[in-house]
């Protein structure tokens, strides 16, 4: 089959454009609540309709029980989480002065886990982790986030940024083609959402799980044919830093339900 | 561990009629699915759920495959006398939750 020369040139000149991605004006931000139908809003507002809330009733029972060699409870350090935990999880992944690189919340609570408890780190995804992590970042609910705001994550949220804007995969797709460039249309039905992480982790009734950014970013990354990193990976951590300081200043919604 | 989540009115009028709300953790697994090996994952859902309203049965339902994880279960009565609802969900592997709401009826 012969293509035209003109389609041709056509199709090149659309490979060799380069990517049009401004981040989104501040004042168009849009949390991906905004997106949904109306009914699964009222899912997420209502804590007894909202099933991430059976996730954060779990993690409230798991702050207070002891665990590991040392027998301690979360609770045993930090006391109260409704004091101790507010605002925490708007600021993570944070920056580990001794691992000198970024952690996010459920590396966090697993550095906690060996250091303190000295306890087996729990898995990701497994539902211990996603409940702890659900506890504690409820405790952030309606807090403004203000992740990579410390000076020594820059270069980190610099190498998300990059990796967002990178097109990869089969599809030759980066994040910024999909949530820059076409928020607000539609992939087979789905509506296109403006990637900030607000409300993670969060109820996805597709999962009919809670479930990590991690996660989510994970069946992103497959969904352009690639290679998904590795739960933890640095490239994971970097892209979750780099997709909250793009959330910065936006309130937390955690446990949040997305269809 | 199994948490349920109950939204019954703490108050109500004699005669109202109120809603009552429930939420209970369970993954609900079919038992069509099958591991990436080829083996069925077994079934396991919630199968059956009772509403008693100071020990009278107001509210049954027969659950089902189709059902989706963490059923959300929500239906009408009237208030007649302050007391309590009890709750139970009942299913397979010899799952069995309860939990309760008190009401006071003025």
């Amino acid at each position: 089959m012969r293509a035209s020369p003109a389609i041709s040139v056509a199709a090149l000149l659309v490979m060799a454009v380069p990517l049009l991605a401004a981040e989104i004006p501040q004042e168009q931000r849009r949390s991906g609540l905004s997106f949904m139908a109306s009914e699964t809003q009222a899912m997420q507002h209502d804590d007894t309709t909202n099933p991430g809330m059976l996730w954060v009733l779990d993690g409230e029972k798991l702050w207070n029980g002891k665990a590991g060699a040392a027998s301690k409870a979360c609770a045993d350090c930090h006391n109260d989480a409704r004091v101790s935990m507010k605002g925490v999880a708007a600021r993570y992944p944070a920056f580990d002065k001794r691992l000198g690189r970024p952690v996010d919340l459920e590396q966090r609570i697993n550095l906690c886990r060996a250091e303190h408890q000295q306890a087996t780190p729990l898995a990701y995804e497994s539902h211990d982790l996603l409940a702890l992590t659900a506890f504690v970042a409820q405790q952030s609910r309606g807090v403004e986030i203000s992740a990579g705001s410390d000076r020594e994550l820059e270069p980190f949220v610099a190498k998300g940024h990059e990796l967002f804007m990178q097109r990869q995969g089969q599809l030759n797709l980066a994040c910024a083609n999909c949530h820059d460039d076409n928020f607000d249309k539609h992939l087979a039905g789905s509506a296109i959402t403006q990637a900030h992480p607000t409300g993670y982790p969060e109820y996805r009734l597709e999962w009919q799980s809670l479930g990590s950014l991690q996660r989510r970013l994970r069946s992103c990354i497959f969904g352009i044919r690639a290679q998904p990193y590795d739960y933890g990976a640095p490239e994971m951590v970097e892209l979750e830093l780099y997709l909250m300081s793009r959330a910065r200043g936006m309130p937390m919604e955690t446990p949040a339900v997305r269809p | 561990m199994a948490s349920a989540l109950i939204n019954v009115p703490a108050k109500a009028k004699r005669g109202q009629i109120i809603e009552i709300r429930t939420l209970m953790s369970h993954i609900m697994e079919t038992g069509f699915r099958h591991t990436a090996g080829g083996e069925l994952v077994p079934r396991d859902i919630i199968t059956s759920f009772v509403c008693r309203y100071n020990g009278d049965e107001i509210f049954r339902a027969d659950l089902f495959p189709a059902i989706a994880a963490n059923p959300f279960i929500s239906f009408f009565t009237v208030a007649t006398e302050s007391g309590k609802f009890d709750f139970e969900w009942i299913g397979d592997n010899g799952f069995s939750e309860s939990a309760s709401a008190p009401i006071t009826v003025e």
